[in-house]
């Protein structure tokens, strides 16, 4: 088999956020590239946040997935600049976590404003209504924030934009 | 400019590093569970700037350097982290206080920095500053929360403000290395970001009903490694164990 760059796409796709295991690596938009014409494959990866602690598990689950495909000596690069924005997560993803009971994020990063931002009106994952309230714009990992749903009065995550 | 270089990049790396290691003492200890998980995300942040800009600074430094070393087994004087950011965390007030005094600092410092000349401090700005946007919100809220919410709350927040005005005037104090960087275009204007601060240090403080303080001196030396008794401390807790056990690994 001739290996492609399509081909090792495919193959990340089985490699999950260890975070938010419904969610693999090329939804959450932090694979940038994946570049054969070297001497071995080099993907190129981005943090979603600075102080992601799942960026080393992340690595590790790419090397061990793309070794079990066969491919011995790869390169991850890790880059910061283009900044990872929400919006690059896949229409796919932004399903899948509302399936998981996740609110994704809503429209684009573009909209923040420097104080005040007005909290964004999130549709409760559970019985989709947007009857729904802020509780804390920090949640349970660096890239959610904490709603609670005012119809079926279940506090759920959302999944922030920046 | 090489050398200039890495000094600026170690401030700005152990402003980050500084503030996060005094916040994660209050995880576990946050007054009601979303704070406390809202002070460890933004301690969180905090830390992983800092080894962003600390790895800058290990290539910057080359030879045997590293990210690790640069935290663990540099000694209190030779930290360049404002001192504002390692004075003690008190109560709840001093801690909203100091995190929006430095918040509002950090969010006009770092947008002058989306447009350096170095890369490096670019891409760590471009990185950085959607997260410290949320940081300056959090705090600018909880200041206008206290200040106009109880009698004991305004008091606290106020005292906490009038306490901590001192040591804000070494945000702006330009030196030799701040000019040089400004100069090559890969550092900010200090002065700018002064007045960008002052004005919204001013509405924030307003409409939170609080004084803003009257000061004309201001503490300073901890740019250039002079530092207030409590960084000793603080360093001792942070990197006691990579000092005892040097090759300790997880």
């Amino acid at each position: 088999m001739v290996l492609s760059e399509n081909q090792i796409w495919q193959w990340l796709e089985d490699v999950s956020d260890p975070e938010i295991p419904v969610l693999s690596v090329v939804d959450l938009g932090v694979v940038r590239h994946v570049d054969i014409n070297h001497d071995h494959p080099i993907v190129t990866i981005t943090p979603t946040y600075s102080g992601c602690p799942a960026m080393n598990e992340i690595e590790e689950n790419i090397r061990k997935k793309l070794k079990e495909e066969g491919l011995e000596t790869i390169e991850v690069k890790t880059i910061l600049s283009p900044a990872w924005t929400t919006d690059w997560m896949t229409e796919k993803g932004k399903h899948k976590l509302q399936e998981f009971g996740i609110a994704p994020p809503e429209g684009s990063s573009a909209d923040k404003s420097v104080l005040f931002g007005k909290a964004k009106q999130v549709t409760c994952p559970k019985c989709k209504s947007t009857n729904t309230a802020m509780i804390s714009q920090f949640g349970s990992t660096a890239c959610k924030s904490l709603y609670k749903c005012e119809d079926c009065k279940e506090p759920f995550d959302y999944f922030k934009c920046i | 400019m090489q050398n200039e270089l890495l000094q600026y990049t170690l401030r700005l790396g152990d402003n980050a590093l500084i503030l996060g290691q005094r916040l994660a003492e209050w995880c576990g200890h946050g007054p009601i569970l979303e704070q406390d998980i809202a002070l460890s995300n933004i301690a969180l942040d905090q830390l992983g700037q800092a080894r962003m800009l600390m790895q800058y600074a290990a290539e910057l430094k080359g030879g045997e350097s590293t990210e690790d070393k640069m935290a663990f087994f540099r000694d209190v004087t030779e930290y360049n982290n404002l001192l504002l950011l390692e004075l003690e965390n008190g109560d709840w007030g001093k801690t909203i206080a100091r995190q929006f005094l430095f918040d509002t600092y950090n969010y006009f410092l770092y947008t002058e920095l989306l447009n350096s000349k170095d890369d490096q401090i670019r891409a760590v700005a471009q990185k950085a500053i959607k997260e410290i946007t949320y940081h300056a919100q959090w705090s600018a809220e909880w200041v206008i929360r206290l200040g106009d919410g109880t009698e004991e709350s305004h008091e606290r927040i106020q005292n906490a403000i009038n306490d901590l005005w001192e040591w804000t005037g070494e945000m702006f104090a330009m030196d030799a290395i701040d000019e040089a960087m400004l100069e090559a275009g890969i550092g900010a204007d200090l002065n700018k970001i002064k007045a960008d601060w002052h004005e919204k240090a001013s509405m924030i403080l307003d409409m939170a009903t609080l004084e803003k303080p009257e000061a004309d001196w201001f503490q300073s030396g901890g740019k250039q490694g002079e530092h207030t008794e409590y960084l000793g401390f603080l360093l001792a807790e942070m990197q006691h164990l990579p000092r005892m056990y040097p090759e300790a690994s997880w």
